[in-house]
């Protein structure tokens, strides 16, 4: 199941949002076989039974009340945008 | 009168209050040596008027008796951290022009307790990375590379950070380690690095790599400085659920220098194979030195230890291709450039033009094991060995107090060795990521000199929120290996 082959790449850089050349898509097929056959050892661990952990912290969280504690600076917010106009982001037109 | 930048942390803190230097001229020295050594690459963004304004302000505060724990003292600043107004880029080119609005946590309270910060350093992309050579700012030299006669990669990612501190163009520097990123590179530089316990420091405004993997930590010459560094970075912070809501006990306080009757676990599964002969015999002289200062040395065994790298690849991975979708071109970072003939089309670009390699085949490494069809097989699988790898520290700490391991299988490599397969590069976290996967803390100290004279470093594992012990055990290491090697460059 490890090996990728060039269409299962594109279909994965697509998912991820990402123009991979086509000359790259080989290469990067391989590099992943590699990386995705040298996980599969896993595979040996026996894990019944055994919990999945999403966190180290041995804690639960906490609970806090529901306030606004910040906002209205829409100046910075947008202080970093590639495009904006009148405290808007801008994107190139998608609807005809 | 030594030199400035030969100073420790706590030496300079001290010549400060005793008025024997002023905070402008130690900074001034800094960003001397920092213009000195442009070569090494450590710093992305140097901020020398910023940092000799922040000087001035410290010498007043120290006149007035109002000086915090830092004061005027001159420190590195990963640049994963945001600094409101100071660019931070991730080593990213995609985000090569952002300058955060706010300041993260960790570099506020360093500033609050009155750290000059003479520039952001260096390191691999999105801290991706084991030698500081996916920055999209190019590659940082080790300060070790005159005495092997080639360069070599400072270790990663925070690489940038130790080759600053090892190459004395600050005093000391903040790290961040997801699998081993602070003591790596602590260990090729010749330096101390602490990754504190998960949830010690506040991951606020740090730029997200593994969420539950990430952690700051010091990175200095010394293990006092370590201690003090860390007092000022910890700490309970409200935008950060995850950070331990504990008081902070005092770090310094810490190093008696007193070891008698602890119990120090070695691992008997971190005798790899094909293990050089020099890290084997540096690490039995570590337990000799401990065991010399009264410890007690017992066999752990931590049997998941095989499988703790490829979990942590399947784990950071997913984590990293979750956390890095906000990069998205619309609301800051770099956006494409030319004809863009939907928003899928301005993702797509931004992003295959933005990221560099390395983080691309992390990302879509984690797209495909978060994948319908796939997440059972690889997601939830690696998930629940973590959990037993956790478990396995457990049970060790029930008969021991510390754990002793190198830190790294090798000392510091040639820039462009190992660069052929991208799984011998993962391989040098192969003893740092274990404890990353646990939470625990881990601290790299330097202990022995490689035979090509390169400086070799043993890790120390505590239990979780235990850096008190961790930080001691260090100090009594610390002084058994009386580590006093500098690289040629500082011409001492």
């Amino acid at each position: 199941m490890s090996a990728l082959d060039k269409d299962t790449v594109k279909n994965i850089a697509f998912l991820s949002r990402l123009e991979v050349p086509e000359e790259k898509l080989e290469p990067i097929a391989q590099d992943l076989s590699k990386i995705l056959e040298w996980v599969e050892q896993l595979s040996e661990v026996d894990t019944d039974g055994v919990e999945a952990m999403s966190s180290v912290a041995e804690m639960s969280l906490h609970w806090r009340k529901d306030e606004v504690t910040s906002g209205d600076q829409p100046d910075l917010v947008l202080q970093n945008a590639p495009d904006q106009d009148d405290h808007c982001y801008l994107v190139p037109k998608v609807v005809e | 009168m030594t030199k400035l930048t030969h100073l420790t942390l706590a030496e300079a803190r001290d010549g400060l209050k005793s008025g024997d230097f002023s905070a402008v001229e130690l900074t001034k020295a800094h960003i001397d040596a920092m213009e000195a050594n442009k070569d090494l690459n450590a710093f992305i963004t140097e901020m020398p008027e910023l940092a000799l304004e922040q000087a001035a302000s410290s010498d007043a505060k120290i006149k007035s008796g109002d000086a915090g724990a830092m004061e005027g003292l001159p420190i590195g600043m990963k640049d994963l951290f945001c600094t409101e107004g100071v660019r931070t880029t991730a080593a990213s080119k995609i985000l090569d022009n952002f300058i955060p609005p706010y300041e993260s946590t960790v570099s506020g309270n360093l500033k609050k307790a009155g750290a000059v910060m003479v520039g952001k350093t260096n390191l691999d992309e999105f801290a991706m990375g084991s030698a500081n050579i996916t920055s999209a700012f190019g590659n940082v030299k080790n300060p070790w590379s005159a005495d092997a006669g080639k360069d070599l990669v400072p270790g990663g990612s925070s690489g940038g950070s130790a080759a600053a501190v090892a190459g004395g163009l600050c005093l000391a520097a903040t790290g961040t380690d997801t699998g081993g990123s602070i003591r790596q590179p602590a260990s090729f530089t010749g330096i101390v690095g602490l990754k504190p316990t998960y949830g010690r420091c506040s991951r606020w405004g740090i730029v997200a790599f593994a969420s539950s993997l990430d952690q700051a930590g010091p990175m200095t010459k010394t293990v006092r400085d370590s201690a003090i560094m860390l007092q000022s970075m910890a700490g309970y912070d409200v935008h950060d659920s995850t950070s331990a809501p504990m008081d902070l006990p005092d770090f310094e306080a810490a190093l008696t220098g007193d070891i008698k009757g602890l119990k120090i676990g070695i691992p008997k599964e971190y005798k790899v194979d094909g293990m050089p002969q020099e890290i084997i015999d540096l690490w039995k002289k570590g337990e000799d030195m401990l065991k010399d200062a009264g410890a007690e040395i017992v066999e752990v065994s931590l049997p998941h230890t095989k499988y703790a790298l490829a979990t942590y690849y399947i784990v950071a991975p997913a984590e990293a291709s979750s956390n890095l979708a906000r990069y998205d071109g619309v609301r800051y970072g770099h956006r494409a450039e030319g004809e863009l003939e939907s928003l899928d089309d301005l993702y797509c670009k931004t992003r295959g033009q933005g990221f560099g390699d390395e983080v691309q085949r992390r990302i879509m490494i984690g797209t495909y094991v978060l994948s319908a069809g796939y997440y059972d097989a690889y997601y939830a699988k690696a998930q629940k060995i973590r959990t037993l790898i956790s478990q396995d520290f457990k049970k060790a700490y029930e008969t021991c107090d510390v754990i002793l391991t190198p830190t790294c299988p090798s000392a510091a490599f040639g820039i462009g060795e190992n660069e052929d397969d991208p799984v011998k590069m993962y391989l040098n976290d192969v003893f740092t990521v274990p404890t990353s996967l646990a939470g625990l803390p881990g601290m790299s100290v330097p202990t022995g000199l490689s035979e090509g004279g390169l400086p070799l470093g043993l890790q120390l594992i505590g239990r979780p929120f235990d850096e008190e012990t961790l930080l001691r055990t260090a100090g009594v290491l610390e002084t058994a290996a009386a580590f006093t090697a500098k690289p040629k460059m500082l011409g001492a």
